[in-house]
């Protein structure tokens, strides 16, 4: 068998409109998000979860119901520039990922940082910066900004 | 425990790009050799388990489709994981355990070619926190390279060599694209692209299939330990410098005494990690196939070092550790470790 | 505290460039030129249309290529009544599987040039083709009837011969 030269190609999109639930500790993050407020959830041991989950992802706990604002400051732990921006990266120009632990969280949390590359290190001092149209989504936090 | 034996290994060339066979032609071309290797009779196999990916393919119930390359009819005892082909080894060897069929069939099959691998495995990622961010499993895996750097438990330098051991023993294997000769300044003077990552710590993505028949009993190489531990998804909560769930599937699996490793390394920065989680030093032969850092074959990866451990002990190794990761930043891992008979 | 929020939006979208590989590029070019070619099982000698690379209960390579009729014979049919997004015939239409001669496995397509009433069980009918082909098997309009008489089917769906 060989392959005819003019090999067949057609352009294929996989698309989902999927709503997902998000429970009562997931939607009260991100109605705390929408309201320009960052929070956390302690565990049975004390410790604060950011973001919140219903469960100690360690131990599969339930945590408690007691919800615990944290930042608007944390320290990056953790980063790294993307120089050339992609498609499905949330910002266009060059931007960093990094892990901020914000203060009062006993873990740290994903997002980006929009400041420039010299500005960051681990350690970096970042403050969170909330998007001007907010609906209660994880991009309401439009991402973090170093402290200078 | 039941002894398990490899009894018949086959892989399909890693290409760029194999846009002439479907996964149907792919899996019976790679299961006619496996069987083949075994000295087995399609109609003697007591299961068939394989693993995939339709987001991976790029159409929905692909394994269903590729079914047609292993014959189901009469209807086939047959089970799929979506997930890396040692996944589907691992339901193989204990599904062989219940002790009333003798013969298995794994294979797997993977195209990078057809669509983003990268959006694929987005798809893994937490969907209320991380997903919806847009983040690349390259920049996740930068994000755990970092906290490597910042620990001191390696340098750049050390990603570069991973590299060049890679492309050095990848040259002499004839199933690869042959990887591009390179100096470690070289590598070291690209530019970051998910700093400190550089585009080549990324693994060469590539289209492929592999397959392996196991039999209870018999030649071939004996399975003497398979196990594979998961993290916790949420990353905030992972110490990412290290790979606990490595080391645990290691010593489940009673990895001692190894003398060839074959281990699954989707970025350079992560071959420190395992080393040190899986035991690995340097009286140890690490993939003498050149890894998957020169050819990585998404969801046959994993099943392929199992082949190429069984390569090893039919060169004379004694004891061959396989290793094959999943998920962003090594969340979850496997051990198989193969024995001489 | 202000409204709570019980549901996000999570949007997916992956997109891909499929190709069509070597046997259904084959079978694709074939209709092009107004033919429609299956292939043939080395070991069970059945033939599959649409072609399959592998024959589903051989497990072999079908590599010879066998041209088949442009009539065949309804073997099981059903009538579409309800609208649903991204149809392309108005309701009523029958969807039908149609034996081909010189196949041995029935072809999912459409029944049209009549009334959906008249579509039946042992049914002959044949291709209507787009005057302009394209590499698609919607290049066939749907079958019509062609007049022949009906062909008896048995329990297994089988075109008696």
């Amino acid at each position: 068998m060989s392959l005819p030269t003019d090999d067949l190609v057609s352009p294929f999109t996989l698309e989902y409109t999927y709503k997902r639930s998000t429970g009562p500790v997931i939607g009260r993050f991100l109605a705390g998000l929408r309201d320009g407020q960052l929070l956390g959830v302690r565990t049975l041991t004390g410790d604060v979860l950011v973001p919140p989950t219903e469960y100690e992802p360690t131990t599969g706990d339930a945590v408690t119901d007691e919800f615990v604002e944290v930042g608007p400051e944390g320290t990056v732990s953790t980063w790294t520039w993307i120089s050339n921006p992609g498609p499905k990266d949330p910002v266009s120009v060059p931007f960093a990922w990094a892990m901020v632990h914000l203060d009062g969280a006993s873990t740290p949390m994903l997002h980006v940082v929009l400041s420039p590359e010299a500005s960051l290190k681990t350690g970096a001092r970042v403050r969170a910066k909330f998007a001007e149209t907010r609906v209660g989504h994880i991009r309401d936090l439009a991402g973090f900004e170093v402290v200078t | 425990m039941r002894s398990i034996s490899i009894a018949g290994i086959a892989q399909l060339p890693s290409k760029l790009a194999e846009h002439h066979m479907d996964a149907a032609e792919l899996v019976q071309a790679v299961t006619a050799l496996a069987l083949a290797d075994a000295g087995i009779e399609r109609k003697q196999i007591g299961f068939v388990c394989s693993g995939s990916s339709d987001y991976i393919m790029g159409q929905p119930f692909s394994f269903v489709m590729a079914l047609d390359g292993v014959g189901a009819w009469p209807p086939i005892r047959e089970s799929h994981v979506e997930m890396d082909g040692a996944w589907a080894l691992y339901e193989a060897w204990v599904r062989l355990q219940h002790g009333d069929i003798d013969t298995a069939l794994v294979y797997s099959f993977g195209k990078s070619s057809v669509g983003n691998v990268d959006d694929a495995l987005g798809m893994q990622l937490d969907p209320y926190y991380v997903a919806p961010l847009g983040v690349s499993p390259m920049a996740l895996a930068a994000l755990q390279a970092r906290a490597l750097l910042d620990a001191r438990f390696a340098n750049e330098r050390d990603f570069a060599q991973a590299v060049m051991r890679a492309r050095l023993a990848g040259a002499r294997n004839p199933n690869i694209p042959t990887p591009t000769a390179t100096t470690v300044d070289a590598l070291l003077a690209a530019p970051w692209v998910a700093s400190p990552l550089r585009a080549h710590d990324a693994a060469v993505r590539t289209d492929g299939a592999a397959a392996i028949v196991l039999r209870a009993g018999g030649p071939g190489p004996k399975i003497t330990g398979f196990a594979h531990r998961i993290e916790p998804h949420a990353l905030g909560v992972r110490d990412l410098t290290t790979s606990p769930s490595a080391r645990r599937a290691a010593d489940d699996a009673g990895a001692s005494r190894i003398d060839v490793a074959e281990i699954h390394t989707p970025y350079a920065s992560q071959e420190t990690i395992l080393r040190n989680a899986l035991g690995l030093n340097d009286r140890m032969l690490v993939n003498p196939s050149g890894g998957t850092l020169v050819a990585e074959t998404p969801m046959v990866a994993g099943l392929l070092r199992v082949v190429e451990a069984t390569r090893a002990i039919r060169d004379g190794a004694h004891r061959a550790l396989a290793h094959a990761t999943s998920g962003p930043c090594l969340q979850h891992n496997l051990v198989c470790v193969l024995e001489s008979t | 505290m202000s409204a709570p929020v019980t549901q996000m939006k999570a949007p997916t979208r992956l997109e891909y460039l499929v190709h069509a590989g070597a046997t259904t590029t084959t079978f694709l070019h074939s209709i092009l030129k107004g033919q429609l070619v299956g292939r043939r099982c080395p070991v069970c000698h059945k033939v599959y249309i649409p072609p399959r690379g592998a024959c589903p209960t051989c497990a072999v390579l079908c590599t010879d290529e066998v041209p088949v009729s442009n009539s065949g014979t309804v073997t099981t049919f059903s009538i579409v009544r309800i609208p649903f997004e991204g149809q392309r015939l108005t309701p009523p239409y029958a969807c039908a599987h149609i034996v081909l001669d010189g196949a041995d496995v029935p072809l999912l397509h459409i029944v049209g040039g009549c009334s959906v009433d008249e579509v039946r069980v042992g049914m002959r009918v044949e291709a209507v083709w787009l005057e302009i082909p394209q590499p698609t098997l919607a290049t066939v309009t749907w079958f019509k009837p062609n007049g022949e008489p009906d062909r008896a089917v048995n329990d297994r769906g089988e075109v008696v011969p």
